[in-house]
């Protein structure tokens, strides 16, 4: 097995997996071949992405707690493995997100205001516009696995050199849904990275009760195509990562599966408690690897980042939520009538006259 | 005018649209090079290649989930799904997935896709081969479903189904596919999705069918004649939208009707079509609208297919209940 996994650097290597990393928790590169080719204006962009986020979405946990936002799924932690992957990506890459993987199809051009409609349960967070390449967050754990699937069938029958991102959870990579779609994309060569964001815990369960499996990147042996695992919150790991797999699929070498350690250190949702499962220890162990510090360490030393900038950003996205989110209000509510209209393309009799029933 | 059998007729319907539109695809298990276990298929991979049609792994909710992602790129899949009871494990992608895109996305997206599978009694098929789950579709908001009794009509709702920008979960009989031949054009025409059919005319009692049933119905009411009763059989051809405009007309004319599924009993179709009877005929009708349909078990094994399934004899018995009341 270690002979056709040990092509690369940071392939998973077996029994002992090691995670892609670039950047230590002090901000020291420590593989220095393995540093993406970014001008300093990018590396800028990633940062001002990951802080820009943050601040939403501690922004956004207040307006959920307030009543302004309906369903949130919590995103700090993670903006390392979102931001950077989605970062990898080409702007006609299609990205098939779950439920919190709301941040990816942002930056990757959905209007803010529309997420804030989404999760305030309008209608029209979901019309994403047309020259942005996404779903919306999908549900149902693992249903994107194959949407993606079928996306990247979909390029590949085109001939367009474009790729199919898709993203779950360590939950997810339990389900029949993902290894239906590596194997679809196993047996045709599909140009689409699955990656998996395992941040320990679906919902409370814990990774070490979810498989027994050495890896979660090892389930990409078993479909026949390449499995990463990556130091999730290292966003140059993970712009890497995801950058290759890109590149793979692209020159129709087929799928990557992306394993994203990851932590998230909020809830699962806005409902559970953590301390009802997680410890202070283990928290305080991730916080140290925290992905905005460990790159803002890095910057810094660089002489590209500062706390002026950090705290410009804050209010930035501080400024930038709060117009999104009045504008998310002022959107007029949805009807029972427009609602009717969007099963069919042509609303059929027995559902005109219901609407009837609500005008 | 090709004399056909349904088989070939979906096939025809199937070469017909693969011609006229390079965005449709028919994938699944086994539809490829041998055309599918009934070879309904058969003869298009060879004709327009393994691009356009070709074998899936054997995964029931990736065949679904992969139309629903193609579906999204502008392609118009044909997804087989090889027997009526695997569509269980294709539920989600099918009747969730598929059938919620245009909701989900304000109508952003849609998902036109033909989910086609194989069911109906009668053959004395494996358990899970056979089932009538008609029913769970018409629960599921957003999914068109079409039944078809005869080539004519499974080539023109077939095409229809196929330029739908919907998805369309269409079932073909089993017992259909080879049971007899009829006209049926060459090239294209459609038969419009929710448009029943007034198989045979009557004026004492109207009876309700769809797929098989149709044929069970239409010997009841040649039955039924010879005692003097004449019978009206609606083929309702698409279950969803129903064309309760026609059953209305029938009933306002014959003031009783019964409604033949061979699905169980309780909660199906024929619970649905009574239902807007009520609403919108009550006042025409003389007596209570019947159900003919298989009991509430799980469908049987083989050995009482027959008897588990509705006949001729039952439909006149409900027949004359009705008349009788």
């Amino acid at each position: 097995m270690s002979k056709l996994l040990n092509k690369v650097p940071y392939e998973v290597e077996s029994p002992d997996v090691e995670a892609l990393t670039i950047l230590s928790p002090e901000g020291e590169v420590v593989n220095p071949d393995l540093m993406p080719n970014l001008s300093d204006e990018q590396l800028k962009e990633l940062m001002y992405r990951m802080v820009f986020t943050r601040t939403w979405d501690e922004r956004a946990v207040n307006l959920g707690r307030q009543g302004r936002l309906g369903f949130y799924a919590p995103v700090s932690g993670q903006e390392a493995s979102m931001i950077g992957s989605e970062y990898a990506l080409n702007k006609d890459d299609f990205i098939c997100p779950g439920y919190r993987d709301m941040p990816q199809i942002v930056w990757h051009g959905l209007p803010l205001y529309q997420a804030f409609l989404y999760s305030r349960g309008h209608q029209h967070g979901g019309q994403i516009p047309e020259d942005v390449h996404v779903l919306m967050p999908q549900i149902i754990i693992g249903a994107q696995i194959l949407h993606a699937t079928g996306v990247a069938m979909a390029f590949k029958k085109k001939g367009e050199k474009r790729v199919a991102i898709t993203y779950t959870g360590d939950g997810g990579s339990s389900e029949g849904d993902f290894y239906e779609g590596l194997n679809f994309a196993g047996a045709y060569k599909l140009p689409v990275i699955y990656t998996v964001q395992n941040n320990r815990y679906a919902i409370t369960t814990p990774y070490e009760k979810q498989t027994a499996a050495q890896s979660i990147a090892h389930k990409a042996l078993a479909a026949g195509i390449k499995g990463v695992q990556v130091d999730g919150m290292d966003v140059l790991a993970v712009y890497k990562a995801v950058s290759e797999a890109a590149e793979r699929g692209r020159n129709g070498e087929g799928a990557t599966l992306i394993e994203l350690l990851t932590y998230r250190f909020r809830p699962h949702s806005l409902a559970d408690d953590t301390t009802k499962y997680r410890t202070k220890d283990e928290e305080g162990e991730w916080s140290l690897k925290d992905p905005i510090i460990r790159f803002g360490k890095y910057l810094a030393k660089k002489g590209l980042w500062s706390e002026e900038d950090t705290e410009r950003v804050k209010e930035e996205a501080k400024a930038a939520v709060n117009e999104n989110i009045k504008k998310a209000e002022a959107t007029e509510k949805m009807t029972v009538a427009g609602l009717i209209d969007t099963m069919f393309e042509q609303t059929p009799q027995h559902l005109e006259e219901q609407k009837s029933d609500f005008q | 005018m090709a004399q056909m059998n349904m088989l070939e007729a979906l096939r025809d319907a199937m070469r017909t649209e693969l011609k006229n539109d390079p965005n449709v695809f028919i994938f699944g298990e086994d539809v490829g090079h041998t055309g599918g276990v009934f070879r309904v298929t058969e003869g298009l991979q060879k004709e327009f290649g393994e691009d356009r049609v070709f074998d899936t792994p054997l995964a029931e909710s990736a065949i679904a989930g992969m139309a629903v992602g193609m579906g999204v790129q502008g392609f118009r899949p044909i997804a087989e799904i090889q027997f009526v009871g695997f569509i269980y494990e294709a539920l989600d992608q099918m009747f969730v997935q598929a059938a919620r895109m245009r909701y989900r996305s304000g109508g952003r997206y849609n998902a036109p896709i033909v989910f086609r599978t194989p069911f109906g009694g009668g053959v004395k098929a494996a358990e899970l081969h056979t089932d009538s789950l008609e029913g769970l579709a018409l629960q599921t908001p957003g999914i068109k479903v079409i039944v078809p009794s005869n080539p004519y009509d499974a080539k023109g709702l077939m095409i229809s189904a196929i330029r739908d920008n919907d998805p369309v979960f269409f079932m073909e009989h089993l017992n259909l596919y080879r049971a007899f031949r009829a006209e049926v054009p060459e090239g294209e025409y459609t038969v419009p999705i929710g448009k029943a059919n007034v198989v045979r005319e009557g004026t004492d009692v109207t009876i309700i069918a769809y797929g098989m049933m149709v044929h069970t119905a239409v010997k009841a009411a040649d039955e039924l004649e010879k005692n003097g009763i004449k019978a009206e059989v609606i083929d309702l051809r698409t279950l969803l939208p129903l064309d309760i405009d026609t059953i209305v007309a029938s009933i306002q004319k014959t003031n009783r009707a019964i409604v033949v599924q061979e699905a169980q009993k309780t909660s199906g179709a024929a619970a649905e079509i009574i239902a807007q009877i009520n609403e919108k005929a009550i006042l025409h009708l003389e007596a209570p609208v019947l159900r003919v349909a298989g009991p509430d078990t799980v469908y049987p094994f083989a050995q009482i297919e027959d008897a588990w399934l509705p006949t001729p004899a039952r439909i006149v018995a409900a027949a004359k209940n009705v008349l009788e009341f």
